[in-house]
């Protein structure tokens, strides 16, 4: 650059000439930083948008209204199946009872259709021996070719919905008896192996458990070892090594707290695996250097007069900063919790390495049950081959995301509500 | 079950009860001056009658599985090691209901029967310690009794100890690293793992070799990760910089204030979320690319990973590189102007020369950032261990490899699960320096100006 700027100005034309490039470099570079910002924020807005596109589909589901006759025999003998199949056959009489086309009318429907219906029996037994109409479940071809995703123009053998099944689904709709409806079953139960089945109570509830280990374990620890660092440690080696420690785990990779958990809490100590106690432990180790630092800066934009004043009046160093600098800082050390939690509930490497990516059907009831948490599930569907998974995944997706926001805007909330300059 | 929660339920009730009659105590006492409000010698009551029975409870639980097991094994001599094990976890399995054969029926009686007597034991133990505690509070508490001066001091201890448990972690990462990566050396030997060309943990390639179980040669591995790193960085470099010279150079102070929490979003994201956008979204539309242009692109290519792990970098360059330019003092800008400058010549020649430590610094987070990144990889890059530089072909990490040699392996003793300690440990040495170096250059740099 140096050497195209000349010395001494022959002429007042190359001047002119030497401030215009000069101009035109600067509205370049100007340029290029908003080009930066424009690829960032792009970026985030396709990105957004994509998945939701994708995900918002995973919140409606295929359902076919059936005419069920819950004979009373049939009830008593527990053959659902044979209660379905009658429906499904009164449906299309036409089909005739070869098993090819029995086995092709029950694959229009869920295969947990028949659960479905006993539980609606045992739900209510007075239904036994009447006629109803009971909303199931479409199967994943179904439901994928209603949504639009499967082209009925391509030759038969090449998508995984017969000409017959076509047609069927055609008359459904010409019934109204096959609609997309909000699905409940995707906020109701575990996971399944049958995409249109599969919901993600279960991940939900384990995050939410692990959560509450994670915050019961790091939020006392993390707010005690703050105090103990920003008012009471004297400034010697232990202290100065302890600062440091916690500004390095806090760079530490989060896999290698999966390698410690593994290695420490399931091997050394032999606490469950696939639990949300043991997951929760990880997530807290982790979340530990967030709570801490966050609490520390809440303590010491405390100012100092608030001890000095109640020291004035006799408090113990103890009294002064647990009864009034604490209290104060409570808002800025719960941000830090919150903002703590958001990052532990986004977290995955470590839970794999804890097993808590694991195919698990029911909803966690306690601390060592068996669970799976949110970004595990997404993670499990991301790599499922059905295509019915894919807007499951976006959709869970889209549910973790909504609680990531609501976690950092009342974090946000918080901070600008209680944020006092003194 | 009801039996191993009831001592600390009984803790719990009497350290109440303790604190009620401690205080009750004080307050009755003839009163003077006291060294302590009577709040104080309630928490006095309370530590003595807790603290004392919690720790019997916690050392209890921990060493009675070891007595027991000790002394259930003591009726098979012959047995050791492995074989001992696997008879103990099936005689725990009978008595914990699950059927299995062959197990010796006295010794799940006596297990049970131990157990059941150990829990009873703890409990009449606990409750005693309970109680003895109280009373050793109780007939301490006299007006004399500094009171706030005590629970003030254990308190404090507590405090201590809460802090101690940062260092404790650090001391359980590197021990359990060093401990699994030491037992891997022996069978691996360190020159093989840093400097082999071949890395195959699953299948056995040479007969020669030591493991004889698979190739333990890092090298494709750790190329891997530089590749994607280097992607990652080519675009998170630029692309943060030149963000963050927009935003403190130029940006309108109400445009900076939504830009930048807007490009915070993008390292608030769960990993596993850009995972998914790479595997599912992005490979597959690299790859119909490639195929448009005649290239060979695989779907699990390291562009893809990368690409998207520079993505989520962005923030962590931007943000410190915008921090230490906005802590440039404004007399060099000044200056710069003085003598004619435009804006952009003063921030490449004056701001930019004198951010450079920082800027650098912010650079070495960010790429320690991109080497332990699991999840992006995890999903979006390969599995097999190619040595290339070629981006659109399948490459390995460090964190991929670790992941997927734990992952489902419940054998914990192989020289696989060995070798992803041996690689964690790489990991967390590698990010580690790089983040001390990163400070150091930042601190050292931002004390100039102040």
């Amino acid at each position: 650059m140096s050497s195209s700027v000349p010395t001494t100005i022959s002429s007042q034309a190359a001047a002119n000439r030497l401030l215009l490039r000069r101009k035109r470099a600067e509205r370049r570079f100007q340029l290029y930083g908003i080009l930066a910002i424009s690829a960032a924020v792009g970026f985030l807005v396709v990105f957004l948008a994509s998945i939701v596109s994708r995900g918002y589909m995973g919140f409606v589901q295929t359902e076919i209204r059936l005419t069920v006759n819950f004979e009373q025999e049939l009830v008593e003998a527990g053959s659902y199946r044979k209660i379905l199949r009658t429906s499904l056959a009164e449906l299309f009489p036409e089909a005739g009872s070869s098993r090819a086309e029995r086995r092709a009318l029950a694959g229009l429907v869920s295969a947990g259709t028949v659960f479905v219906l006993r539980e609606t029996v045992e739900a209510e037994p007075a239904i036994a021996g009447t006629v109803q109409d009971v909303w199931v479940l479409a199967s994943d071809p179904v439901d994928q070719f209603h949504k639009g995703r499967i082209d009925a123009s391509l030759p038969e053998e090449e998508r995984p919905i017969s000409d017959a099944s076509l047609a069927r689904i055609a008359a459904l709709e010409q019934d109204g008896r096959l609609e997309l409806r909000f699905n409940r079953s995707f906020f109701s139960r575990g996971d399944s192996r049958n995409p249109e089945e599969a919901g993600i109570l279960g991940a939900i509830v384990g995050s939410a458990l692990a959560l509450v280990v994670t915050l019961v374990v790091s939020f006392p620890i993390g707010v005690m070892t703050a105090v103990y660092l920003e008012a009471f440690a004297p400034r010697n080696r232990i202290t100065r090594l302890i600062e440091i420690n916690i500004n390095n785990l806090a760079a530490v990779p989060s896999i290698v707290f999966g390698l410690l958990g593994l290695a420490v809490f399931l091997n050394v100590f032999g606490l469950p695996r696939s639990a949300p106690i043991s997951g929760g432990l990880v997530l807290s180790l982790m979340t530990l250097p967030t709570i801490i630092i966050s609490s520390r800066a809440a303590i010491r934009a405390v100012p100092p007069s608030f001890a000095e004043a109640a020291i004035g009046l006799g408090a113990s160093r103890v009294q002064a900063i647990f009864h009034h600098v604490l209290p104060v800082a409570a808002p800025g050390t719960l941000t830090g919790a919150i903002i703590g939690m958001a990052q532990a509930l986004g977290e995955t490497a470590p839970l794999l390495m804890m097993g808590m990516v694991a195919f698990v059907v029911e909803v966690p009831g306690g601390f060592t049950d068996p669970s799976t948490v949110l970004p595990a599930q997404v993670y499990l569907w991301a790599d499922s081959p059905e295509r019915g998974f894919a807007e499951k995944t976006a959709a869970a997706i889209v549910v973790l995301l909504g609680f990531l926001l609501v976690m950092n805007g009342l974090a946000v909330y918080l901070r600008r509500k209680f944020e006092k300059q003194w | 079950m009801l039996l191993s929660y009831l001592p600390l339920l009984i803790i719990a009730l009497f350290g109440v009860g303790a604190f009620y009659a401690s205080r009750a105590r004080i307050s009755a006492a003839p009163q003077r001056a006291l060294p302590g409000l009577p709040g104080h010698y309630g928490w006095y009551g309370t530590l003595w009658t807790v603290v004392p029975a919690a720790l019997v409870y916690a050392v209890w639980t921990i060493i009675d599985d070891q007595v027991i097991r000790n002394i259930v094994l003591s009726d098979f001599p012959e047995l050791s090691g492995a074989a001992a094990t696997l008879l103990y976890v099936s005689i725990e399995n009978a008595a914990a209901g699950v059927m299995t054969d062959d197990v010796p029926m006295a010794s799940v009686e006596l297990l049970l029967n131990l157990e059941n007597l150990s829990a009873a034991a703890r409990f009449a133990l606990v409750t005693a310690v309970s109680v003895l505690g109280f009373f050793w509070g109780w007939r301490r508490i006299r007006p004399e009794l500094t009171a706030r001066d005590r629970v003030e001091t254990a308190l404090l201890v507590a405090l201590f100890i809460a802090s101690i448990i940062a260092i404790l972690t650090t001391v359980g990462i590197v021990l359990s690293l060093v401990v699994e990566t030491f037992r891997f050396f022996q069978l691996v030997s360190p020159f093989e793992f840093f400097f082999g060309l071949e890395w195959s943990p699953q299948i056995a390639l040479r007969e020669d070799q030591v493991a004889a179980s698979g190739a333990f040669g890092a090298v494709p591995v750790f190329a891997g990760t530089l590749l994607i790193t280097v992607i990652a960085m080519l675009v998170a470099g630029p692309i943060g910089l030149m963000s963050a010279i927009y935003l403190a150079e130029y940006a309108h102070p109400r445009v900076r204030a939504v830009i930048k929490p807007l490009l915070e979003i993008l390292a608030g994201i769960p990993t596993v979320v850009y995972g998914f956008f790479a595997a599912l979204v992005l490979a597959p539309s690299l790859r119909n690319l490639g195929v448009d242009l005649g290239l060979t692109i695989s779907s699990e290519s390291a562009l893809a990973a990368g690409l998207i792990m520079g993505i989520m970098i962005i923030p962590f360059v931007s943000s410190l590189s915008d921090d230490i330019m906005t802590a440039v003092p404004m007399s060099l800008r000044e200056g710069s102007y003085g003598l004619g400058a435009t804006a952009s010549e003063t921030i490449k020649r004056v701001i930019l020369p004198a951010a450079t430590p920082g800027i650098v610094g912010g650079f070495m987070l960010a790429i320690s950032r991109a080497i332990g990144e699991t999840m992006i990889v995890v999903m979006a890059a390969g599995l097999a261990a190619n040595l290339t530089a070629n981006p659109f072909e399948a490459v390995t990490t460090v964190t991929v490899q670790i992941a997927t040699l734990l992952v489902g392996d419940h054998e914990f003793d192989s020289e696989k699960t060995m070798a992803a300690f041996a690689l964690g440990l790489t990991l967390f040495f590698v990010t580690l320096a790089l983040n001390v170096v990163a400070l150091r250059v930042v601190q050292k740099y931002s004390e100039r100006y102040e």
